[in-house]
């Protein structure tokens, strides 16, 4: 597995405030990576630097060994990184496969696609293909606004979307919080077959057992930095919260 | 298997009940206007004329001219105060092309709607870069167009005798033998160009993206500022169209034309459905909305209700289709 995403030293300050204190953090290709911490640990804050959303104050990020700058959500994007913010980021009022397409839409061929002429039903059909490879149902709910579906439905929609267009990386910021169990199942099987594929998934989540199940590797982040890694095979829970709460490595806060 | 029996059976009621939700306040729109036409209809004889029909249509246009690009700038969430005296002030700019400058038509029509233009972009400049409140941004720009209309008119009218042919632009007949004035064939291009745009291109789905949720929108690496001057200064086109419109059939630049005309659109704009918090509208709605108004003008007036009896019934329309549309939004929200 090569290296894909390395972030080293990271540090955030909002004010007074620091939310990263030279947090690391590293992605191989294919893996799938549970980055795990307690309220407050700074997961959110390290996932918005290393999507583009907010800029560190210090730190490296290298993209496979080059340092990169992401500057925006949209420079992020353009190395590959993809994210499903908590919440969610959707447009209520646009339909699923218009929010797949949020930013990228596809235009006509020729003048029509000068004038920013829209080919939506070449759109539609990649979203429904999409959303039929992960398995969602909402190849059905093509013509819903968003607004009306169940929060399960959205989520499949920000995943898919998601998933769609992340070539490299893919976050996901506690992509099961508001999924029922078979839901669930769907979105972790989801995030197998989606690092199959050679893309690097990181997983904030909260259920330590999920982790466990669908991790290969943990990173655990504690006051704003990793204190520990651990490959997920033959890492029991207790080994895990304590990390998370600082009992396990002793370094009192 | 018991789970896809569900999802098969679903949808069908989904996208009924879903579509009737959605478009709910345009058939209410819909039925409004039939309701009002027959009611005028069978109350006046002098209603339904060629003549009067048609000069209805007549003042449909500048109202549906003006809701028209309103309706843009209010499904991004945003407002426009500044379209009433903004068309007072590109009239006058109008006149001042081509009476003041013989400046010739073809070049000095399409000034004046570019004038609009401008006025827009200078909107669209304050809330989405100084990010002033839409509401006090246009507001600004209402009173600011306002005084300069007087200002560069010397607070007089201008008039077009001069050029008999801009006259042409809004009473002359393209279709020959139909009576049909050309300000009405404008109307109906310019709400099927603005229909297509809305609904077919980037420029429409970034208008409904920003207005639905225009964080996400922005998140999904959308320049939103950039857009939003786009919309603002797009929808200030309108503002110029209406103004040669207004102009060409008065025959003249009055810099007081455009009062009162802003709260009018605005009023069409939502009777239509559009919501004031962004993300929902059509054109479709809009131009209901500009026809439900100038039918109760006119018809209130053929009726002889004085002018502030009209202004009353307006107040109460507004009312009642705003109320239909917060009803929608809690059915939806259950």
């Amino acid at each position: 597995m090569s290296r894909l995403l390395e972030a080293t030293g990271i540090v955030k300050r909002y004010g007074h405030v620091t939310a990263l204190h030279g947090a690391d953090f590293s992605a191989d290709a294919g893996e799938v990576v549970a980055l795990i911490g307690d309220n407050g640990a700074g997961k959110s804050t390290l996932v918005k630097v290393l999507s583009g959303v907010v800029a560190p104050d210090e730190g490296t990020i290298q993209i496979k060994g080059n340092p990169v700058t992401l500057g925006s959500p949209l420079g992020a994007r353009a190395f590959g990184i993809e994210t499903v913010f908590q919440d969610l980021s959707l447009a209520p009022d646009l339909g699923p496969a218009e929010n797949a397409f949020v930013g990228r839409e596809l235009v006509k061929p020729g003048l029509l696609g000068w004038f920013g002429v829209l080919d939506s039903s070449k759109m539609r059909r990649q979203a429904a293909d999409a959303f039929m490879s992960m398995g969602t149902n909402l190849m059905t709910l093509l013509d819903e606004p968003v607004a009306t579906m169940s929060g399960g439905q959205r989520q499949s929609v920000a995943i898919c979307r998601s998933i769609m267009w992340a070539s490299e990386v893919l976050f996901l910021d506690e992509p099961t919080a508001a999924l029922g169990v078979v839901q669930t199942r769907n979105v972790l099987d989801l995030v197998r077959r989606v690092a199959a594929r050679g893309v690097a998934v990181v997983l904030i989540s909260h259920n330590m057992q999920q982790v466990l199940e669908v991790a290969d590797r943990v990173e655990v982040l504690r006051l704003g930095r990793r204190v520990a890694q651990f490959r997920a095979a033959g890492t029991n829970i207790e080994q895990l919260v304590g990390a998370m709460t600082g009992a396990l490595d002793g370094s009192a806060a | 298997m018991t789970a896809s029996g569900v999802v098969t059976e679903k949808p069908i009621s989904r996208d009924l009940a879903s579509t009737i939700r959605g478009r709910l306040q345009q058939f209410l729109a819909f039925g409004g206007l039939i309701v009002i036409f027959v009611f005028f209809s069978l109350a006046s004889p002098d209603f339904l004329t060629f003549s009067n029909v048609t000069s209805m249509l007549f003042s449909t246009v500048v109202i549906g001219t003006l809701a028209i690009g309103t309706t843009f700038v209010i499904i991004t969430a945003g407002i426009d105060l500044s379209i009433g005296t903004g068309m007072s002030l590109c009239a006058v700019m109008a006149g001042v092309f081509i009476v003041h400058w013989h400046i010739p038509l073809p070049i000095g029509v399409p000034l004046a709607i570019l004038f609009g233009g401008v006025i827009g972009l200078i909107n669209g400049f304050n809330v989405a870069i100084l990010k002033i409140p839409p509401f006090i941004a246009t507001l600004a720009m209402m009173l600011a167009a306002q005084g300069l209309a007087l200002v560069i008119s010397h607070s007089a009218p201008i008039y077009f005798d001069t050029v008999p042919a801009y006259a042409a632009i809004s009473t002359g007949n393209l279709i020959p033998g139909v009576k049909f004035p050309n300000a009405v064939i404008v109307l109906a291009a310019v709400a099927i160009i603005a229909a297509i745009i809305l609904n077919k291109t980037v420029l429409g789905r970034y208008t409904y993206s920003i207005g639905s949720n225009a964080e996400a929108t922005a998140l999904s690496g959308i320049n939103v500022r950039k857009w939003q001057i786009i919309i603002y200064a797009f929808a200030g086109l309108f503002i110029g169209l209406a103004s040669v419109l207004i102009s060409a059939r008065l025959g003249s630049a009055q810099p007081a034309l455009g009062q009162g005309y802003e709260l009018q659109a605005i009023a069409a704009v939502v009777i239509g459905g559009t919501s004031l918090f962004g993300g929902k509208g059509s054109i479709l709605g809009t131009v209901i909305g500009a026809l439900i108004i100038s039918l109760l003008n006119n018809g209130l007036q053929i009726m002889s209700v004085p002018q502030e009896w009209q202004n009353v019934v307006l107040g109460a329309v507004i009312l009642a289709a705003v109320y239909t549309d917060n009803i929608r939004r809690r059915k939806a929200a259950m």
